[in-house]
């Protein structure tokens, strides 16, 4: 099949219906890629090829019956090896789990059979989605398609990587603080953390119950969006139709966002500004108070979490931990009562303070990821003169919206000189009014000032 | 419990269980907590603040 890593969902269903492919063939060329390209790129933990075979098949007598499911019928989608697929084991890329096969769906896998999508694999990830790099996992680093000795993100790392190599048209991912959208930036696709609470997790092992979210990444605005409407049950609706971009009033929280950014990733983020601003977009600064104490809030609530989760398995099994997550996790375990309130506190601080930005404004407008995908290995990485350890600088973008609960999308905008893809995150109120602001914003974001032109990116 | 002894208090316990690499990330939970106290929300008994609260919450 040509072209695979530029169709889109919307581009195969189009293709579908006119007879001119298969669900079964699109699931032959993705499996094709997984063959091909798993090798270097580790990006399956499971390979569903019969199932996906047997699924595409029905997908397509379906159709040829005249049973249309909607924009997801016979697509080929991956997933995060953290959700429930039943029969399957659910691993979250962890020894801790060994023996463990799912007895059903979880929610977000039943809507998607309802969709019509067909399940391909299960995608490596960071261990428990403790990580945000996916190089600690029980079944290795997994690598980024656009240089393999560069980190694909995480914790949907696998996940990420899967859909930017073709092996996938969408994957589902989780975020706890940033984990969609941290991979969607570092393997240059689309990450969509829909508002918290939308999307049942249910039958999806947790990282931190309160801070956990469940989405889509995707290659185009319009793909995720249709992936999250199968999600939220509304699988035969329409893709998001795009608002005028003139007058859309976008607000950039420069202070604290965009205080420690790798240049080029700063360059390539206000080339997309300069762009929304000639295409009649309205940029104004703004000011999130207590953006500083993020960190110190959001680490506070998930170590917490994670630490009551994972408190018997550390006790009973701490040798079957990859040595960075266990550590990681004991840390949690000495944090005191009254700290925990106080960030619960902040937390609330926080989620009003982004509620008031985007009162009267269509989204906050920041980089997603403030450096291009590191190498693996990197434990530590200079931003201008400061040197940072990695994960606190890839988590420093996102993890906001995690405690406010806001929806969150990212979008590729661009690359490096060595072709590393850069990142925009948009943040809304509501995911159904951020779709369309997104979809208006991709030509001006992505720089593909036509979205089916191709490969996008400078 | 000031910042200080709860450090120290967490270091006995990781080097007793044996958990030495323990040690920097602690060290760097105190600071991000020390951040934490020292933010302007918090309240105290000690402190003159409307007594609804920054978050307003109402009492049962």
């Amino acid at each position: 099949m040509d072209n695979l890593e530029a169709l889109t969902i919307e581009e195969f269903s189009r293709q579908l219906r006119a007879r001119e492919v298969t669900a079964e063939q699109i699931t032959d060329a993705c499996l094709q890629r997984i063959d091909s390209d798993n090798p270097r790129l580790n990006a399956f933990i499971l390979v569903m090829a019969d199932a996906a075979r047997q699924q595409a098949r029905e997908a397509d007598r379906e159709l040829a019956a005249g049973s249309d499911r909607g924009p997801l019928h016979g697509v080929p989608i991956s997933i995060k090896d953290l959700i429930d697929v039943a029969g399957t084991p659910t691993t979250a890329a962890s020894r801790v789990r060994e023996g463990h096969v799912a007895e059903h769906d979880a929610p977000v896998i039943a809507a998607l059979r309802h969709a019509g999508a067909v399940v391909i694999g299960k995608t490596n990830l960071h261990e428990f989605a403790f990580g945000t790099t996916n190089e600690e996992s029980a079944f290795g680093a997994a690598r980024n398609p656009q240089d393999p000795s560069r980190s694909p993100g995480g914790s949907s790392g696998g996940s990420a990587a899967s859909v930017a190599a073709a092996m996938a048209l969408a994957t589902i991912g989780t975020d706890t603080g940033g984990s969609i959208r941290i991979p969607a930036a570092a393997c240059g696709v689309v990450g969509l953390k829909p508002r918290y609470g939308e999307i049942s997790t249910n039958g999806i092992v947790p990282l931190s119950r309160t801070l956990d979210h469940v989405g889509p990444l995707a290659r185009t605005v319009t793909d995720a969006g249709l992936v999250y409407r199968a999600l939220v049950g509304e699988s035969k609706s329409k893709p998001p139709v795009p608002g005028p971009i003139g007058g859309l009033k976008l607000v950039v929280p420069r202070q604290y966002f965009c205080d420690m950014l790798d240049d080029e990733v700063r360059s390539r983020f206000e080339e997309a500004l300069d762009r929304l601003r000639t295409a009649g977009a309205r940029l104004d600064d703004v000011e999130i108070r207590h953006a500083n104490l993020t960190a110190p809030i959001y680490l506070h609530i998930v170590l917490a979490d994670a630490a009551a989760y994972h408190a018997t398995a550390l006790e009973r099994v701490p040798e079957r931990y990859t040595p960075g997550v266990r550590t990681r996790l004991e840390m949690g375990r000495y944090l005191l009562a009254e700290d925990y309130v106080r960030a619960l506190e902040g937390r609330e601080v926080l989620r009003r303070e982004v509620d008031s930005v985007l009162a009267g404004h269509d989204a906050l407008l920041l980089p997603t990821l403030p450096i291009p995908a590191p190498p693996i290995g990197a434990t530590s990485v200079q931003v201008g003169t400061t040197i940072e350890p990695v994960r606190n600088v890839m988590l420093r973008l996102t993890q906001l919206f995690n405690l406010t609960g806001h929806p969150a999308i990212a979008l590729p905008a661009g690359r490096t000189a060595s072709g590393l893809p850069c990142s925009v995150q948009l943040v809304g109120a509501e995911t159904d009014r951020l779709l369309p602001v997104a979809r208006a914003c991709e030509p001006q974001i992505t720089g593909v000032l036509s979205p089916r032109s191709g490969r996008r990116g400078g | 419990m000031t910042v200080d002894s709860w450090l120290q208090a967490a270091l006995v316990d990781a080097g007793r269980r044996g958990l030495p690499n323990l040690k920097p990330l602690l060290e760097a939970l105190a600071r991000s907590t020390t951040l934490l106290r020292e933010a302007d929300f918090n309240q105290g008994a000690d402190l003159n603040h409307d007594a609804s609260g920054v978050t307003g919450g109402g009492r049962s």
